[in-house]
C-alpha cells in the first residue's frame, strides 16, 4: 500500500461545477482506490462523490490537494491532476 | 383574458389547451421503520441503483447535452457521499423514504445556498429524491403529463430528465413558474426549438384544459385569448415555420440594406454546420483551441494547417480571425504564470501578445501561409485578423503595422475596453475595421467582473451607457468607411441585433444556431426603423428600459 499527495490549479474556465465535476468524480471512481479532494487548507471530501466535488464550489485558478491511498496511488493522482489542469470547455 | 409575464426563450408562439406536471410526491411520513436497518438499507440501495440506471438510459436515449446532464444526475443517486447519509439515517433508525428524503433534502440545502449556477443544480438533485421517492412507493415518478392531444406544458420546473424525452409533436409550448434563463427548462428549450416562456410566477394559476397562447417574444401567456388572438398566433406560427424550412438566405433589412450574418466559431470543423445555417462568413473565429491543453505553443506548420482547414471551409466569403486571447484569467503555461490579483485588468489579450512577441509573430505568419496557399488552390477566403483587447491607438499601430509586415492583408482590432471605443475615429484611421466584443466592452463599461455571480446582474449588452459607446464607434466607421462588426452574444438576441444595425453596425456575428431568428427579425425593419428603436434605446436610464423602449418602438413598425 502506498500514499500519494500531490496539489494543482484548477484550469477549467468554469471550475469544477457541471461536466467537469461529472467527469473528474467518474476518473475518480474509476482509479479503484480511494481519492480525496481538498480546496485549499479545508477538509478533504471523497472525489469520487459528484455533490462533494461539486459543493466545494472551486473555481478556475483555485488549488486542490489530491490524495490517493493503495495499489498505484503515484499514478492515479498523476492522471487525476491532469484531468484538473485541463480546460474542458475550451474544446 | 389576462397576460402572465415571464421571460421568453427565443421568438416562438403557439397557443393550445394546458396540460399541468403533477405536482411533487409529499413528504414521507417520519414514523419507526418495521423493518430491520439491513431490511431498509437494502430498499433504499436497490431504489437508488435503478433510478441510476434508468436516468443512463435516458440519457443515451436523449444523447448531446442532455445525456451529460442525465448521466450526472445518475451519478448523484449513487453518490457514495450520499449513500452513506442515507445508511446514517437508516441506522438511526428511519425508514428507507424518510432517509432518502431528509438525505437529498439536506445536500438540496447545501447546493441553494451556494446560490447561481449551483443553486440551478438543487433542482436537478430534487428530482432524482422524487424519483427514487416514487420508486420506493411503487408508483410512476411524477412526469410529463399526457392527455391524448397536443398541449401546452405548464409545470414548476422540468427537470433535465423531462426535458430530455418531451415528444415534440405533443408538447406545443412549455410555461414554468420557476426557473430563470439559465434554467434546464431555458437551455434545452434553446437547444430544441420549443417555445417556452420561463418564470412565469403565475403560472400556478393555469388549470388543466384551459386555452392560452404563448408568445416567447413578448416573454407572455395570454389565458382566456380571444379567437381573433387564437388566429394571428397561428399565422405567426406559420410564418415562423415556413422562415425556418425556407433555405437561409442573405441578412438584410426590409429595405434590402444588407447586414453579413456571421458565425463565431471555435474549430475549424464547425464550419459545414455553420454554412447549412446561412452564415455567410466567420466573424469570430477564436484560436484558443490550438493553444490550450499544451505545454508549448504550437508550431507554425501546425497552425497552418489548421487554418487552411477553416479557409478552406468558408471558400469565397468573409474570415475573421482573432489572435490568441489569453491572459490570467485563461492562463497558458507558456504565456503568462503569474498570477494576478485582478485578471481582467491585467496582463492579456494583445498586451501578453506583445509581451511574448515570438508567439504572436508565428501566429500571424502561419495565418498569412494558409492564406496565401489556399487562394494558390483556388479555395481562398477573404481573411481579416484581428487584436483582442486593445485599449490604445498606439497598440493598434503596433499590431497593424507587425500583421501587414508579416503578410496580413486586413488588421484590425477589437473593441472591448471602453478607451477604444472612445477614441474609434482615431483607431479606424489606422485599422482595416473594428469587430465589437460586447461581452467584454460590457464587463468594462460596468467595471463588473463577467465570471462573477455576484455581478452578473451588471453583465446586460441592452445597458445605454453600452450602447452609447457602440454609437460613438458606428459613427467613426461610417466616416472612416470602413466596417464595423458585432461579434459578442448581443448580436444573437434579436432585437438588440436591430438596435446594433441601427447604431452602425454593418456586420453581425453570432452562434450559429441564433442566425435563423436574427435572420427574420432583421427583415422585419428598415435602416430607418433600426435607427428610431436604436434612439429609443439610447435614450433609456437602465438595461431593463432599454430593452423595454426598443420592444415598444419595434412595434410601431410592425403595427405600420
Amino acid at each position: 500500500m502506498s500514499q500519494a499527495t500531490k496539489t494543482v490549479r484548477i484550469g477549467s474556465a468554469h471550475g469544477l461545477h457541471a461536466r467537469p465535476a461529472k467527469l473528474f468524480a467518474q476518473a475518480a471512481k474509476n482509479a479503484g482506490i480511494p481519492v480525496t479532494i481538498a480546496k485549499g487548507d479545508a477538509k478533504p471530501v471523497n472525489a469520487a462523490s459528484i455533490l462533494g466535488v461539486i459543493s466545494l464550489g472551486i473555481d478556475q485558478g483555485d488549488e486542490v490537494t489530491l490524495t490517493a491511498d493503495g495499489d498505484d496511488a503515484e499514478g492515479v493522482v498523476d492522471s487525476l491532476t491532469e484531468l484538473l489542469a485541463t480546460d474542458f470547455d475550451a474544446e | 383574458m389576462a397576460t402572465l409575464a415571464g421571460v421568453g426563450v427565443g421568438l416562438g408562439v403557439a397557443s393550445g389547451r394546458v396540460a399541468r406536471m403533477a405536482d411533487p410526491l409529499p413528504a414521507p411520513a417520519d414514523e419507526p421503520s418495521t423493518r430491520t436497518p439491513d431490511e431498509e438499507k437494502e430498499r433504499a440501495h436497490e431504489a437508488l441503483a435503478a433510478v441510476a440506471r434508468e436516468l443512463e438510459e435516458r440519457g443515451e436515449h436523449a444523447g448531446g447535452t442532455a445525456q451529460e446532464v442525465l448521466e450526472a444526475q445518475a451519478m448523484m443517486a449513487e453518490d457514495p457521499s450520499l449513500t452513506d447519509d442515507v445508511d446514517d439515517r437508516i441506522a438511526g433508525g428511519k425508514t428507507a423514504e424518510r432517509a432518502v428524503h431528509d438525505a437529498f433534502a439536506s445536500f438540496q440545502q447545501t447546493l441553494a445556498e451556494m446560490g447561481g449556477y449551483l443553486g440551478e443544480r438543487a433542482a436537478d438533485l430534487g428530482d432524482v429524491a422524487q424519483r427514487v421517492l416514487a420508486r420506493l412507493a411503487g408508483v410512476a415518478a411524477p412526469g410529463v403529463p399526457d392527455p391524448g392531444h397536443p398541449f401546452i406544458l405548464v409545470a414548476r420546473d422540468l427537470s433535465p430528465a423531462d426535458t430530455a424525452l418531451l415528444d415534440l409533436d405533443q408538447v406545443l409550448a412549455v410555461v414554468t413558474s420557476e426557473g430563470g434563463p439559465t434554467s434546464h427548462t431555458a437551455i434545452l428549450a434553446r437547444e430544441k426549438s420549443i417555445v417556452a416562456v420561463v418564470g412565469v410566477a403565475q403560472a400556478a394559476s393555469l388549470t388543466d384544459g384551459e386555452a392560452v397562447i404563448v408568445d416567447a417574444a413578448a416573454g407572455a401567456v395570454t389565458t382566456d385569448p380571444t379567437p381573433e388572438q387564437v388566429a394571428e398566433a397561428t399565422a405567426r406560427a406559420e410564418a415562423r415555420r415556413a422562415a425556418a424550412s425556407a433555405p437561409p438566405t442573405a441578412g438584410a433589412l426590409a429595405d434590402g440594406t444588407a447586414v453579413p450574418l456571421l458565425a463565431n466559431l471555435g474549430k475549424p470543423d464547425d464550419a459545414a454546420a455553420a454554412r447549412e445555417l446561412g452564415a455567410e462568413g466567420v466573424g469570430l473565429f477564436r484560436t484558443e483551441f490550438l493553444f490550450l491543453n499544451s505545454a508549448e505553443a504550437p508550431t507554425v506548420a501546425e497552425q497552418q494547417a489548421a487554418y487552411e482547414t477553416l479557409l478552406a471551409g468558408f471558400a469565397g466569403h468573409k474570415v475573421v480571425v482573432r489572435v490568441l486571447d489569453a491572459g490570467a484569467d485563461k492562463p497558458l503555461a507558456f504565456l503568462n504564470d503569474d498570477t494576478e490579483e485582478n485578471p481582467a485588468l491585467g496582463l492579456r489579450g494583445i498586451r501578453v501578445l506583445r509581451a511574448r512577441e515570438q508567439i504572436l509573430r508565428d501566429q500571424l505568419t502561419a495565418l498569412a501561409q494558409a492564406d496565401a496557399a489556399t487562394t494558390e488552390r483556388g479555395e481562398g477566403a477573404d481573411l481579416w485578423v484581428m487584436a483582442p483587447m486593445v485599449a490604445t491607438v498606439e497598440e493598434t499601430e503596433y499590431f497593424t503595422s507587425l500583421a501587414r509586415e508579416l503578410g496580413i492583408k486586413t488588421p484590425g482590432v477589437m473593441v472591448e475596453v471602453p478607451s477604444c471605443a472612445l477614441l474609434a475615429d482615431r483607431i479606424l484611421a489606422v485599422a482595416d475595421f473594428a469587430s465589437i466584443g460586447t461581452n467584454d466592452l460590457t464587463q468594462y463599461t460596468l467595471a463588473a467582473d463577467r465570471l462573477l455571480g455576484s455581478v452578473a446582474s451588471f453583465q446586460d449588452p441592452w445597458h445605454p451607457a453600452v450602447l452609447r459607446l457602440v454609437e460613438d464607434v458606428g459613427a467613426a466607421g461610417r466616416d472612416a468607411g470602413k466596417p464595423v462588426g458585432i461579434c459578442g452574444e448581443a448580436a444573437a438576441d434579436p432585437l438588440l441585433a436591430v438596435v446594433l444595425v441601427g447604431l452602425g453596425a454593418t456586420s453581425l456575428s453570432m452562434a450559429p444556431s441564433a442566425l435563423a431568428d436574427v435572420r427574420a427579425t432583421l427583415a422585419g425593419h428598415g435602416l430607418d426603423d433600426a435607427r428610431r428603436i436604436a434612439e429609443a434605446a439610447l435614450a433609456a436610464s437602465d438595461a431593463a428600459s432599454a430593452r423595454a423602449a426598443a420592444q415598444a418602438a419595434a412595434s410601431r413598425t410592425t403595427a405600420a
